[in-house]
């Protein structure tokens, strides 16, 4: 057995993803009817959003349109007024963000939210905390349960360094790194929560056009791969229509339209919100 | 009823001159974030330079009191310059436990020279002052204080207000970088912070100085109890600041006269902690958000 | 086949296992089995009294400011009850053993949980708030405590203390201060040793997340509260058990001792140590019960050469200007405090003498 804790140079595909659809990893959302104030200012009126299991949807639309609210409310940050969130029929939307990161929700930031102090594998552990399963008094003996949880997830994390390409900068402080790698060591963050549902909050923001192109391809092969379950919210409009199943526009904490990439493309409203009244 | 006016009366009296000292707290949490726990070791300071000044130098009382405003204003402006600068780009917690080694500082520093006693200053503010009516007495003393207090607390508001260097003291407190890029000159902005707090500080520190008679003990365990006077207004408001120290002084001279005086020193903070359970932000605080 | 590695010029591990190691080599393992063959075979029976005594201050406190380098240190939560902790801890120890008869081994963790469980309470409240309110909360956990202790006359004594007659100190033949430096030394390695493995698990991750950024640790599915709880309660069952052998140590306790500024003082060691180094906690200690014992001695020594008369000198109140000094300057100059000095001392003589 100890053999297969040696370390290794490459794992091949991580063995967190399976390709099946298990209930293990079912993702289903819906936003029913979400309204979300902040004193007199409505940030989302009335919001249904339905996410299927195995999809990715995009989220656009102006800025101040409420995209990045509603990430908030369903990853609890935000309170919404009145309406309800429901998770694989689960009503959570009173849960707190912690909890919902236990139940499989999982996100990145507009603004990096990483420990800059960490290197890159401290900050993947971290995000991988609610699996390690042991209790303070095992952990103040470092039992040998502990050190085996240890181990074990330390194979799990080494195997996403892998896939997102970032073994040469696993034991760098992440203060330390350019934006565009921050930005991938977020998504392996994300990644290491293991989440059902994986919200990414402009990952494309920032970064050059080869970090692009990479996002891109993790992204692409997460979802169809592995079928992992996205909400992408986005401004760039040609990785958006290239990648999304489905594709929700936002104006003014309104769902304007929603719907395949062509058909949101080509409504009217979209067209008025980005574009301007052209009549 | 008279005993209870009487009461009320040394309540509202006290709270004036806690209001003064914690505006001396308030303004350097105003402009650098800081928590002063040297504010009691400031306090002495001023107290015992007044004392050596005035009673060992024998120098007028007008003359020594300038000399005691002149001197802790520079001391003030050194700590900053020779302490807090360098911990400009650090944490907070840094700066914070800085203060506590000066608190520490200055208390060993005055016990050293001065001893564990209690000293009075000569009397020197003239009786006419003190107010009486019926059966109550408000002393010299206070009535010296509240003019004093009241006239720093419009001075300082209006600097705050109005004047550029006020406002420049209320951008660094806000966002630094931001005001850094603006060129607002930070250093100058948290030097003046911190000699202007000294000076208050100094001036309270006399003030308690007469009342109280001059011992380090007593000024620093005053010191600590601006905590729950700022607390209670909400961390650096100078309104806030008003209310919380007449509060607290109602709140202690009440305590001291219907409950048990042995209760007096601690009431203030276990207001303090029931008040922070139901309202983590003090009675006048702003809520802090941040955007996700 | 274990390859005994001593100057590691990279890291040539071989299995994970082999990373979650406290000592990187076989040579650091090696100096600390010595180290403590050292204190437990030989110290002990070279030291006179006197420096015994001493050396029992500096376990104790040393323990005391491991509990509070974590909370602090890792989990960023600024606590100015430590030294009440400190005091709940010594006051249970003794009224255990003075009016409830207990034997001492019962006493010692029975005390460390009260204080634990006193140290949650006031946590209660405090650990919603954000530091420097959380700051001020505890402030007045410490005002509150030190009444409590003071005015609970018939439990605790009042102002006179407690006295813990030297025969109830253990319920074995414990009473000379050599066994007792062993009874405090294999507690102190025992906790020094719980404390570091706390902080190369998860528990030590989260409260290092929660210091950080604690946004980012509750998106991560970090729950905030009940670790903050968990930080205090560590830090003042630590506090409890260090408090229960100092009341064993000094065999009488008054409540003035265990103050504010006690708690400063604590503060001032895990500055000096290092924040967020256990190994600091001790160099923390060490330091701050050196300094007052050579300031104890300088009056005397001052008086020996011939320089004051001695008698009206009183320097202790100088103890405070020069912890308070010592912050400062550490702060300054090097905040990660001796734990840092000592890392650059050791890095430079790893490759000695080929130091380039």
């Amino acid at each position: 057995m100890a053999n297969d804790h040696k370390m290794k140079a490459f794992r091949g595909e991580p063995s967190i993803f399976t390709s099946t659809r298990s209930e293990e990893s079912q993702a289903e959302l819906k936003v029913k009817d979400l309204t979300l104030k902040f004193g007199g200012i409505t940030a989302l009126n009335k919001i249904d959003l339905s996410v299927h299991d195995g999809e990715l949807i995009s989220i656009i639309g102006p800025n101040g349109a409420g995209k990045t609210s509603l990430l908030n409310c369903i990853s609890g940050y935000y309170k919404a007024q009145e309406g309800r969130i429901s998770f694989n029929g689960k009503d959570i939307t009173h849960l707190s963000t912690n909890h919902l990161a236990k139940i499989g929700i999982g996100r990145t930031y507009q603004n990096i939210e990483l420990f800059p102090g960490m290197t890159v594998l401290s900050n993947m552990m971290l995000a991988r905390h609610v699996h390690y399963k042991y209790n303070v008094g095992q952990a103040s003996l470092f039992l040998k349960n502990v050190r085996n949880e240890e181990v074990r997830h330390r194979e799990v994390l080494e195997e996403l360094i892998d896939f997102l390409e970032m073994q040469s900068i696993r034991k760098q402080l992440v203060g330390g790194l350019p934006y565009g790698t921050r930005k991938r060591v977020e998504l392996g963050c994300a990644l290491a929560l293991q989440p059902k549902l994986l919200m990414l909050d402009e990952p494309f923001a920032g970064i050059t056009l080869e970090e692009k192109e990479d996002m891109v391809r993790f992204l692409v092969e997460l979802n169809e791969a592995w079928n992992q379950t996205i909400i992408l919210v986005e401004h760039n409009l040609s990785i958006v229509m290239s990648i999304s199943d489905r594709v929700a526009v936002f104006d003014f904490g309104v769902k304007i339209a929603e719907g395949s990439p062509d058909f949101v493309q080509n409504h009217p409203q979209v067209i008025k919100a980005y574009l301007g009244d052209t009549s | 009823m008279e005993f209870f006016l009487q009461i009320l009366a040394n309540g509202i009296s006290l709270g004036f001159l806690y209001a003064l000292s914690a505006l001396g707290f308030a303004m350097i949490f105003k402009s650098s974030n800081v928590l002063n726990f040297a504010h009691g070791g400031l306090m002495a300071m001023g107290a015992f330079i007044f004392l050596a000044l005035s009673v060992w130098a024998g120098l007028p009382i007008i003359l020594a009191f300038a000399l005691t405003l002149a001197g802790s204003f520079t001391l003030g402006f050194l700590l900053e310059k020779f302490f807090l600068r360098p911990l400009i780009k650090k944490t907070l917690i840094y700066a914070i436990m800085l203060t506590l080694g000066l608190a520490l500082m200055f208390r060993g520093l005055l016990t050293f020279i001065f001893g564990g006693d209690i000293y009075s200053y000569p009397k020197f503010l003239p009786e006419t002052l003190s107010l009486k009516w019926g059966g109550i007495q408000i002393s010299a003393v206070y009535v010296a204080a509240f003019i004093i207090g009241a006239v720093s607390l419009i001075l300082f508001g209006l600097f705050y207000k109005y004047s550029s260097q006020g406002i420049y003291m209320r951008s660094v407190a806000d966002n630094k970088p931001a005001a850094l890029s603006l060129g607002v000159h930070v250093k100058r902005s948290f030097a003046l912070s911190w000699a202007i707090a000294a000076l208050v500080c100094a001036i309270s520190g006399v003030l308690f100085g007469i009342i109280n008679g001059v011992s380090v003990h007593t000024l620093n365990s005053i010191g600590l109890k601006m905590l729950p006077v700022v607390i209670l207004g909400g961390l650096g408001s100078i309104r806030g600041a008003i209310l919380g120290g007449i509060t607290i002084g109602l709140l202690e001279t009440f305590t001291g006269g219907y409950i048990s005086s042995s209760l007096q020193e601690i009431m203030p903070y276990i207001v303090l902690v029931f008040i922070l359970m139901v309202k983590p932000y003090g009675l006048f605080g702003l809520v802090e958000t941040k955007r996700a | 086949m274990h390859k005994f590695q001593f100057r590691p010029c990279g890291n040539f591990r071989t299995s994970y296992q082999d990373e979650l190691a406290i000592f990187n080599t076989d040579f650091g393992r090696l100096w600390i089995s010595i180290g403590i063959l050292l204190l437990f075979g030989v110290v002990p029976f070279i030291s006179s009294a006197y420096i015994l005594h001493i050396l029992n201050s500096i376990g104790i406190y040393a323990i005391a400011a491991a509990g509070l380098n974590l909370l602090i240190g890792y989990t960023g939560q600024i606590s100015l009850c430590h030294g009440a902790f400190f005091g709940v801890g010594a006051y249970t120890a003794a009224i255990l053993l003075v009016k409830g008869g207990l034997p001492f081994f019962l006493t010692v963790p029975i005390a460390g949980v009260v204080s634990a469980a006193v140290g949650m309470v006031f946590a209660l409240p405090s650990a919603r708030l954000k530091h420097l309110y959380l700051c001020i909360a505890t402030l007045a956990g410490q005002l509150i405590i030190e009444y409590v202790l003071v005015h609970w006359e018939s439990l605790t004594g009042g102002a006179e203390g407690i006295v813990i007659p030297n025969t109830s100190r253990f319920g074995l033949d414990l009473g000379s201060d050599r066994a007792f430096f062993y009874v405090i030394f294999i507690c102190f390695i025992l906790m020094t040793w719980i404390a570091v493995n706390l902080t190369r698990t998860k528990i030590g991750r989260a409260f290092v997340a929660i210091r950080d950024n604690d946004r980012a640790a509750e998106g991560m599915g970090i729950p905030i509260y009940p670790y903050k709880l968990l930080s205090f309660a560590i830090s003042s069952f630590y506090a409890g058990l260090a408090g229960a052998l100092y009341a064993c140590h000094m065999t009488s306790i008054t409540p003035e001792h265990f103050n504010l500024w006690l708690s400063i003082e604590y503060i001032a060691m895990i500055i000096i140590g290092g924040l967020g180094s256990i190994p600091g906690s001790a160099f923390g200690a060490v330091f701050i019960v050196t300094l007052n014992e050579v300031l104890n001695h300088i009056p005397e020594y001052l008086m020996n050469i011939g320089i004051s008369t001695g008698a009206e000198l009183n320097i202790a109140p100088l103890q405070d200007f020069f912890y308070g000094l010592a912050i400062v300057l550490f702060i300054i100059f090097q905040p990660k405090g001796l734990a840092e000095v000592w890392r650059i001392i050791r890095s430079s003589f790893r490759l000695w003498p080929f130091s380039y």
